[in-house]
């Protein structure tokens, strides 16, 4: 297994980085936000993407995907994370379409999946309910009679999500997964407005009915929802690879330009150190999200392995991108503290991206547990 | 070019032979004292080890990847990770480990001449000699180029004087590498690359204690050494070169010296610490120590993930550069890092110099934790891996 990118990969990472630095620069999620736009996200922008096949990369061909590996989206995410891209790529793209494809076939499964792929569904997974990312701390519980309640937050692209997973208890305490329509009697989406301007919703559930070709069937839902928020995880991880190599080149670009005291700033050695350091932590990110990607690639065959990976990547990279938002911010000086400035944005998706499906602090932890300590 | 199919035949035969040539006793967790470093006066601790040494000398396997023609085993490096790999399966020790074959080798082979290469290379490889590296001098540490130790042309040979420090194992060794100042009017420019026999008449050494209490270091000193002209490695006064490519070999050396752990001594962090800190309900009964040790474990992981990507990068002909510093900076640092958390775990029973009461374990490891404190600072400090990361890859202003 070799951790370089092949030429596949390449060439889709080339195609990316052009149509996003084209269409959608930090400037487009600046003017989204000062629209207040409706969607949250450029519809001609995801239309352009859902033609290249990307909504569904992961998705079997025979369902209308490319039946890509995760791979190839990881680079794709890669560079939405450079332009802070708003899409529902992550959220419906790779974690939804990954978790369905995952559960038993049915005819309600392949129907939403291939509308999925075709971009003419988007589906969001709805799973938190504590203050931090607690994934199987779960109070929303399905009744004998199918009908449940419950209250979910921080659901990404939540407010124009079609259909939503949701995570639940069955009546006997198990857990399990369900198909829920937006427009269903009872669902109530509220949007979130975030402070990194991208777009997650709180949902609540009252009453809804639940038909028995909605309840997702599985072997074991716990585990295929476990590697799912893996895979979920590891996307995330190179969404946060791009934008903390973007906001780490901006900053060096700015130590290079700025002069005080009659001199580059760069030269200061209090500065220089504070870069080679980040420089490596970012070069130690880049490995676990390409070891990561890599292991899918071949196959991901180990659960415990996919796990630990998924958590040294976001471990890693949540701790990267909170270095290097940072550095980025002080670097800049009292510009970097202006509206005006791009590099802000970054200090804050960055801060979103972190907590999402959990921080260095949880990775670290599940991490202790998964290696048997 | 291997095939796959080729590769895997070299695994076999590769296992099949040290399975029958890897001596029993070579095949255990060896420490620090076991370490077999070759040379004229170098006494074997074991039998088992002078013939373990001997048959991978005899195939060229001490220095995988050399030319068979100077004693090297001829390997693909595909080849030689995977003799690594079997090796480190079948727990077979390090049959040699020296400075000849991990610094001085690789450097002749890229600078040395062909009378050069014949000469020292095999004896490398089989370790008949001991290098030892004579870089450091008490005003040249950091700034290595301000090095004043000269060598002035007297005809058929160079004369030597001056001072070296931090010379590791001077005492013991049989031949020094050494950077001496041919031209006082140039600093990088003025430094040629020579080897000369610490046999020599004029050359003293004397050994430097450290806070470990171990003496792995010497000053060594030259009075009118005379050295052969033929003992110049590349062009006069071009010798800096050659220092640097050598300092490269030296860093990857030492930054993964917390890791391939050839003293097989250390166990995991969570198996020292679940022993000392007891468990609660299979974790380890500290919660925040448990934190920072997954922590390091994660981070160990990822430093390795990098290394293994620097390689396949290499391969793929897209090198970042500059690596050797970065490996060296954050191999160092993380090492640190692990003796640091290892005493935290160990509580009082880290802080044992000597006697009664205190296990050789916990008395080793307070010692490994002070000898790992000159890792940063031996072979160009952290802070000068940083300058060299700013410079060469960040493209930052002087």
């Amino acid at each position: 297994m070799s951790m370089v990118l092949n030429e596949e990969q390449v060439a889709t990472q080339d195609a990316a980085k052009k149509l996003l630095q084209s269409q959608s620069p930090v400037s487009a999620l600046r003017k989204l936000r000062d629209e207040k736009d409706e969607n949250g996200f450029d519809p001609d922008l995801w239309q352009q993407m859902v033609e290249l096949g990307w909504a569904g990369i992961i998705v079997p061909e025979a369902l209308g995907g490319l039946g890509l590996t995760a791979g190839y989206l990881g680079v794709v995410l890669e560079e939405c994370g450079r332009t802070l891209t708003s899409s529902p790529l992550w959220s419906s793209g790779l974690f939804a379409s990954y978790l369905l494809m995952q559960c038993d076939e049915s005819e309600n499964q392949r129907q939403t999946l291939s509308a999925m792929a075709q971009g003419a569904c988007l589906v969001s997974v709805a799973l938190e309910e504590k203050a931090r990312h607690a994934p199987l701390d779960i109070e929303t519980t399905l009744s004998e009679d199918s009908r449940f309640n419950g209250r979910k937050h921080f659901v990404v692209n939540g407010h124009v999500a079609d259909k939503f997973i949701v995570t639940a208890l069955d009546p006997q305490n198990n857990f399990c997964l369900l198909l829920i329509d937006a427009k269903q009697t009872g669902v109530s989406v509220e949007r979130n407005w975030m402070e990194d301007y991208h777009n997650s919703a709180t949902v609540t559930f009252t009453n809804v009915l639940v038909e028995s070709e909605n309840r997702l069937q599985s072997e074991d839902a716990k585990k295929l929802f476990d590697k799912s928020l893996d895979i979920a995880r590891l996307g995330l991880a190179a969404e946060m690879l791009g934008l903390a190599s973007e906001a780490f080149e901006r900053t060096l670009a700015y130590l290079k330009e700025r002069e005080q005291f009659g001199v580059i700033i760069g030269a200061f050695q209090g500065l220089k150190h504070r870069a080679a350091n980040m420089f490596v932590e970012l070069e130690l990110a880049r490995s676990c999200v390409r070891e990561g990607l890599c292991y899918l690639d071949d196959g991901g065959a180990s659960s415990n392995k996919l796990a630990r990976l998924a958590s040294i990547a976001k471990m890693q990279l949540s701790q990267t991108v909170n270095l290097v938002s940072r550095e980025s911010v002080q670097m800049h000086g009292g510009i970097g503290m202006t509206d005006e400035h791009e590099i802000g944005f970054f200090l804050k998706r960055a801060s979103v991206l972190e907590q999402l499906l959990g921080d260095d602090v949880f990775h670290t932890d599940r991490y202790a547990t998964l290696a048997g300590y | 070019m291997d095939t796959t199919a080729q590769l895997d035949a070299f695994r076999q035969e590769t296992a099949a032979w040290l399975e029958q040539n890897c001596p029993p006793s070579m095949r255990t967790p060896m420490s620090e004292a076991d370490t077999i470093w070759g040379g004229r006066h170098f006494e074997y601790p074991s039998e088992d080890a002078r013939i373990w040494k001997e048959r991978m000398a005899a195939k060229g396997w001490t220095a995988p990847t050399w030319p068979t023609q100077y004693g090297g085993g001829g390997l693909s490096n595909a080849e030689a990770a995977i003799l690594k790999q079997e090796m480190r399966r079948l727990n077979c020790r390090v049959p040699l480990f020296s400075f000849g074959l991990g610094m001085l080798g690789p450097a002749l082979l890229e600078f040395g001449n062909e009378q050069q290469k014949q000469e020292h290379l095999p004896k490398i490889a089989n370790g008949e000699i001991r290098w030892c590296q004579g870089y450091s001098e008490p005003g040249a540490g950091s700034d290595l180029a301000g090095l004043q130790t000269s060598a002035v042309d007297a005809g058929d040979h160079f004369v030597v004087n001056g001072h070296k420090v931090w010379t590791s194992y001077a005492d013991k060794s049989d031949w020094i590498f050494c950077l001496v100042r041919t031209d006082k009017s140039h600093k990088q420019g003025g430094i040629s690359f020579l080897l000369f026999d610490m046999q020599s008449e004029g050359v003293s050494t004397r050994p430097i204690q450290l806070i470990s209490g171990a003496s792995p270091f010497c000053e060594t000193f030259f009075d009118q050494v005379k050295v052969p002209k033929a003992n110049l490695v590349g062009e006069l006064n071009k010798g800096w070169a050659i220092a640097k490519r050598l300092l490269q070999h030296e860093r990857a050396m030492i930054s993964e010296i917390g890791f391939a752990d050839p003293s097989g001594q250390a166990a995991p962090l969570a198996d020292l610490a679940k022993e000392y800190l007891g468990q609660s309900h299979g974790r380890i009964a500290d919660r925040v120590l448990r934190a920072d040790i997954a922590r390091h474990d994660m981070k160990t992981h990822a430093f390795m993930a990098t290394l293994k990507r620097a390689n396949d990068e290499a391969k793929a002909g897209q090198s970042v550069g500059a690596t050797s510093s970065m490996f060296k900076y954050y191999g160092t640092e993380n090492n640190k890092a692990k003796f640091d958390l290892m005493m935290k775990i160990a509580g009082h029973h880290g802080l044992g110099w000597e006697g009664g009461g205190f296990s050789d374990r916990d008395l080793t490891s307070t010692r490994r934790w002070l000898r790992s404190k000159g890792n940063s600072i031996e072979g160009g400090t952290s802070e000068v891996q940083l300058n060299v990361i700013a410079k060469q890859v960040l493209g930052l202003p002087d």
